[in-house]
């Protein structure tokens, strides 16, 4: 186990430096130079301050010299600034990963508290009326594009309803904090919720079909915890693997649902950070996306071997 | 395994039998012929989809205008089929890039084994993780002029389409490339393959004759329903101003104006939308459909 969760440390660790290295080199390849930024922002600099500039921070240094000198900064725990917000990195992403952790899980569990009943009551008529309008309406959810979903519920909530408000984090109090959610979290949540219900009906149609199923039925207990005891423990190992190498996707929503609902998350400052040439806090929010989708799916495979003691941890 | 490619009369009769995939293709059918058609259209109603008007901003549907004009007093239908083709363009470009490259990366890793396979997947399965999105964000804002790209390809609207297609490629070959890798190291050692190879056939022979079309039918189903991921991908990236440009219509640009007249003009936010909904849910349908025909047993390996 210990072997196990050391060589996935391991795995994550070179994945993070390949990426940080990639995104670094491309940085150099984004529009807006800070140099040309501050000489337009200036027009008393000349071209020798540019110059001098350039040396200044080592923007004259090649790339894999500049690259060495972030990383080892950044290993102590200096990630730069944001030029964005004039303060370092971190205290900008900190409370804004608590953010999309929140959206994410919040929506994250109300789609699987949707998808797991219906998927399942689906499986167990497969090929039936109830099956086939929970595949089309699992279909619907997929084709759903969610920046549209997003406007249509801000649409019919916020502006002709008037029930809920139409985006930001609220002031601060946990009812209003509440208030803010709803619309973000179902959005995401029905962005997520095609995709986990056929995920979950499939793994309970398999699941049905195994020798145990008929045995559990043979001696004689209820259909209820046939499927709930014995069906839904098993079907759930494939769909745990699903679900977190899903979570790359929900990152992806929660950009979407982010930007459309002002929620200030990972999402929207990398967005916010693209758009306003901010391109260190860019680098080190992507990074942090990868680190926590990682380490998503770590803990998915923990909780594989958890749920399926036949399997040895490689 | 069995599935040397079904015949395309039977499979199409056998789709055409479904009323949900027939409903689809119809769809799809009506709307890439409406899409190509909309300069005729454009003519025949004599109106011109890049025309400004400000005195028709916003006008409701009429007898002129079938779904009304938009904030600027373009026609609304013709710009929703002009984005069309621009949609479907795209979908079907990068789908089909994305199958091209994920076989060829799928057969190489599956035939030359070893650390070429390793390598190629630990590839893909960085990709898998990554949230895609994030990533995209940050590579459609590259400056292609410091790519070493003259400044008129750079800013020509056909390298704009041309970028999104490659960088979703570039990302969207995986589910292929694992799909046909798998077929090819299961087929490596069957005695056909065997026989080929002792016939002395050489390996890109082998590889084009007897294993590509034997991965043919999940190659097809994972294409179809990846276009609507395509579409999808497209759209969200054009919505964030990331894509493809205005004025060159596309569904997702077109929301990003409509957003700014929610308020008054909520019919122009719900038509592109529509439009990618129905599109997608089309091939998504299409494909499930085609995957139930060409592999009954669901997600084959």
């Amino acid at each position: 186990m210990i072997r196990f969760l050391l060589g996935r440390g391991l795995q994550i660790a070179v994945v993070v430096a390949l990426t940080s290295f990639l995104v670094y080199a491309l940085i150099g390849l984004m529009p807006g130079d800070p140099i040309d930024l501050m000489l337009s922002a200036d027009p008393n600099l000349t071209a020798a301050d540019a110059i001098r500039l350039k040396a200044l921070y080592g923007l004259d240094q090649p790339l894999l010299d500049r690259y060495w000198h972030w990383l080892t900064a950044a290993l102590s725990g200096d990630f730069g600034y944001s030029r964005l917000y004039a303060q370092p990195v971190w205290e900008v992403l900190w409370p804004r990963l608590g953010n999309t952790l929140l959206l994410m899980g919040a929506s994250f569990a109300l789609s699987l508290l949707v998808a797991l009943p219906l998927g399942v009551l689906a499986a167990r008529r497969a090929g039936g009326l109830v099956d086939n309008t929970v595949n089309l309406l699992a279909f619907a959810g997929i084709s759903l594009p969610s920046f549209w979903l997003s406007i249509l519920l801000i649409l019919l909530f916020a502006v002709h309803l008037g029930w809920l408000p139409a985006g930001g984090l609220g002031d601060g109090g946990l009812l209003d904090r509440l208030d803010h959610m709803v619309l973000p979290v179902a959005a995401l949540a029905i962005a997520t919720v095609g995709q986990h219900l056929r995920y979950v009906r499939a793994g309970v149609r398999e699941a049905l079909r195994q020798d145990f199923v008929r045995t559990a039925r043979a001696k004689g207990l209820s259909e209820r915890r046939v499927v709930w005891g014995h069906v839904l423990r098993n079907a759930l190992i494939p769909v745990v693997t699903v679900l977190a190498l899903d979570f790359g996707t929900l990152f992806s929503g929660a950009l979407v649902v982010e930007t459309m609902f002002s929620w200030l998350g990972m999402g929207k400052t990398i967005y916010d950070a693209i758009l306003g040439n901010d391109y260190n806090l860019a680098l080190v929010s992507l990074l942090l996306a990868t680190v926590t989708v990682l380490l998503a799916s770590l803990a998915a495979d923990l909780a594989y071997v958890w749920l399926d003691p036949r399997i040895e941890p490689e | 395994m069995s599935a040397s490619v079904a015949a395309p009369r039977s499979l199409g009769g056998a789709l055409l039998r479904r009323p949900v995939a027939a409903g689809a293709l119809a769809f799809l059918v009506v709307l890439t012929i409406a899409s190509f058609a909309a300069p005729w259209l454009a003519a025949w109603r004599g109106l011109d989809p890049e025309q400004v008007n400000l005195l028709a901003r916003a006008q409701p549907p009429s007898d002129v205008h079938w779904l009304g004009t938009d904030e600027l007093g373009r026609d609304l239908l013709l710009r929703l089929l002009y984005a069309g083709q621009v949609s479907l363009t795209v979908g079907f470009a990068a789908a089909f890039g994305a199958a091209v490259v994920g076989s060829a990366i799928g057969l190489v890793a599956g035939w030359a084994g070893g650390r070429l396979d390793a390598l190629l997947m630990r590839l893909a399965d960085l990709l898998m993780a990554l949230p895609v999105l994030p990533l995209l964000v940050i590579l459609a804002a590259l400056d292609l002029g410091k790519l070493g790209l003259p400044p008129d390809v750079a800013g020509a609207a056909w390298t704009g389409l041309a970028r999104i297609v490659v960088l979703i490629v570039l990302v969207g070959w995986v589910t292929v490339a694992r799909l046909v890798r798998g077929t090819t190291l299961s087929l490596k050692r069957r005695e056909f393959v065997l026989a080929a190879r002792a016939l002395g056939a050489r390996d890109r022979t082998i590889l084009w004759r007897h294993v590509l079309p034997n991965a043919a039918s999940p190659i097809v189903v994972a294409t179809t329903l990846s276009i609507g991921n395509v579409i999808l991908l497209e759209s969200v990236l054009s919505f964030l101003g990331l894509g493809i440009q205005p004025p060159t219509a596309s569904w997702g640009n077109m929301l990003t104006n409509a957003q700014q007249t929610l308020w008054s003009e909520p019919m122009l936010a719900v038509w592109p939308g529509l439009f990618i909904f129905a599109t997608v849910m089309a091939f998504n349908l299409l494909g499930d459909a085609l995957q139930d025909e060409l592999d009954p047993r669901g997600r084959s390996g």
